[in-house]
């Protein structure tokens, strides 16, 4: 196995002193994971009157598409995306007061849960952790969640997307019933679903009607963005 | 034989290797300082909460076919109802690292502790399946003959219902060493795995996944598994030939 230390990228001092360098270093501590320079950066920012919707848009969610496109290239690996996930929570935690009052709106409302009868939901936490991180509001339901409690809170909610993870073959049916239970009280268009997990595959997801599926939890954002752009 | 076993935590450490893979790392990648550092973390966390344990209980074939059939749900041709008749000894058996493990998972998720947290649980997943190893070799060293190869199969896998445990559980009593199994028939603590250790000759556990069930099969562990055990044949007859060379 090699070490590197290609990740924990250096703060871009050479940028210091103009809004666009803020932004490019808030981009580069999220990559990093840095929480503790993330949470300097955005009091900087802040002070310098900066709005939180560019802090988030351009500074945050940007890191996160970066750091998105570096997994898929197989450039970097899931704890460094966790990593820089935890900082994403973080900056949302000092900018989530301020956006009441700016009113920046989520990209959408996604219900997300392990299906009934399995409570593994390391997969699901993860995939609700990088929603978050992307500026999607999430209902986690939790694991062993049955159909009805996914349409009920999808609809009570107005969410577009229910999430569904299930790590045994023998839950997989659980996704069939919700999107059955879609259908039947007209609901399948409206109301999207992806689903995910060890034994699940884009066939199984075409076979059973599901809108997308999830390989792993950057793809998963992915194919919601779609669903909600679609919606 | 029916034994309640403890292990040491240090005999159950999960591997970077096994913890890594779970993390979708595999081996030969290059891997940054962050991820060693998580891994260390993790792995120290494991030994500080990790409480390993074991069951096991030798049952009679006709014993474990009652058990096998479970509710009846099983798939109609499954490789443990192709083998279990050729085993020369058969075991169910349980392991797991106990509850504290799971509990600082879920308080590092708390914590907004993502990256950590994440290699956790694939610690503990690869260290419950050391734990399982632990067991397996002391049914190979107690119970079979020197020459015999012990495979583990678990309910849930390989066309083996999940519901299944229940049975399982009424033989074996894994509430002995704190596994409880609930409605949905998983087990609590998370981390921990069940089944049937069937010792016999390395041939009988040979098959091909291309049993119906196997399409759906991401991981396909069964070839490795497969593999390992004719890796150990020729190593075996190699060393029987040194042996009778040595002696001419």
């Amino acid at each position: 196995m090699w070490l590197s230390n290609r990740f924990n990228p250096p703060r871009a001092i050479i940028f210091e002193g103009s809004g666009m360098a803020l932004l490019e270093q808030i981009t580069l501590a999220l990559q990093g994971g840095d929480t503790d320079g993330i949470t300097e950066l955005l009091k900087e920012a802040l002070a310098d009157k900066m709005k939180p919707g560019d802090i988030l848009n351009s500074g945050l969610i940007a890191g996160m598409n970066i750091v998105g496109e570096k997994y898929k290239q197989h450039e970097i690996f899931l704890p460094e995306v966790m990593l820089a996930a935890r900082a994403m929570h973080v900056a949302m935690d000092i900018l989530k007061p301020l956006f009441m009052k700016d009113d920046v709106p989520a990209l959408g409302r996604v219900v997300i849960g392990t299906v009934q009868g399995d409570i593994h939901d390391i997969g699901k936490n993860l995939v609700a952790i990088m929603l978050k991180g992307a500026g999607f509001e999430v209902i986690d339901l939790g694991n062993d969640v049955p159909p009805e409690t996914f349409i009920e809170t999808a609809v009570e909610k107005q969410a577009k997307v229910i999430g569904m993870s299930a790590l045994l073959t023998t839950t997989m049916p659980v996704m069939k019933k919700v999107i059955e239970q879609l259908k039947e009280r007209g609901l399948d268009g409206r109301i999207k679903t992806i689903i995910g997990g060890a034994p699940i595959s884009d066939e199984f997801a075409r076979r059973i009607g599901a809108d997308a599926y999830g390989y792993d939890s950057v793809q998963a954002i992915d194919c919601i963005k779609k669903l909600v752009a679609e919606s | 034989m029916r034994e309640v076993l403890g292990f040491r935590v240090d005999e159950i450490v999960p591997s970077r290797r096994d913890t890594l893979a779970l993390q979708g790392i595999s081996a030969g990648k290059e891997i940054s300082r962050n991820i060693l550092e998580l891994y260390d973390g993790a792995v120290r966390l494991f030994m500080e909460c990790a409480r390993p344990a074991g069951i096991v209980a030798e049952i009679s074939k006709d014993d474990f076919e009652a058990i096998y059939e479970g509710e009846g749900l099983n798939e109609p041709s499954t490789p443990v109802a192709d083998i279990f008749r050729k085993a020369d000894n058969l075991a169910l058996f349980a392991a797991t690292i106990g509850r504290g493990v799971h509990d600082r998972i879920n308080a590092l998720f708390g914590n907004k502790d993502f990256a950590l947290a994440g290699m956790l649980d694939a610690a503990a997943s690869a260290g419950v399946e050391r734990a399982a190893d632990r067991v397996e070799e002391y049914f190979l060293d107690n119970v079979v003959s020197g020459k015999m190869r012990v495979v583990r199969y678990s309910p849930g896998y390989c066309g083996w219902h999940v519901s299944g445990q229940k049975k399982l559980f009424e033989y074996l009593k894994p509430e002995k060493i704190g596994i409880i199994l609930r409605p949905s028939c998983l087990m609590e603590p998370l981390k921990s795995v069940s089944g049937v250790l069937m010792g016999g000759k390395p041939e009988i556990h040979f098959f091909s996944d291309r049993y119906p069930f196997c399409s759906i099969c991401e991981t396909h562990s069964c070839r490795e598994r497969i593999e390992s055990l004719r890796r150990s044949i020729h190593v075996a007859e190699q060393q029987v030939q040194s042996t009778s060379s040595n002696n001419l």
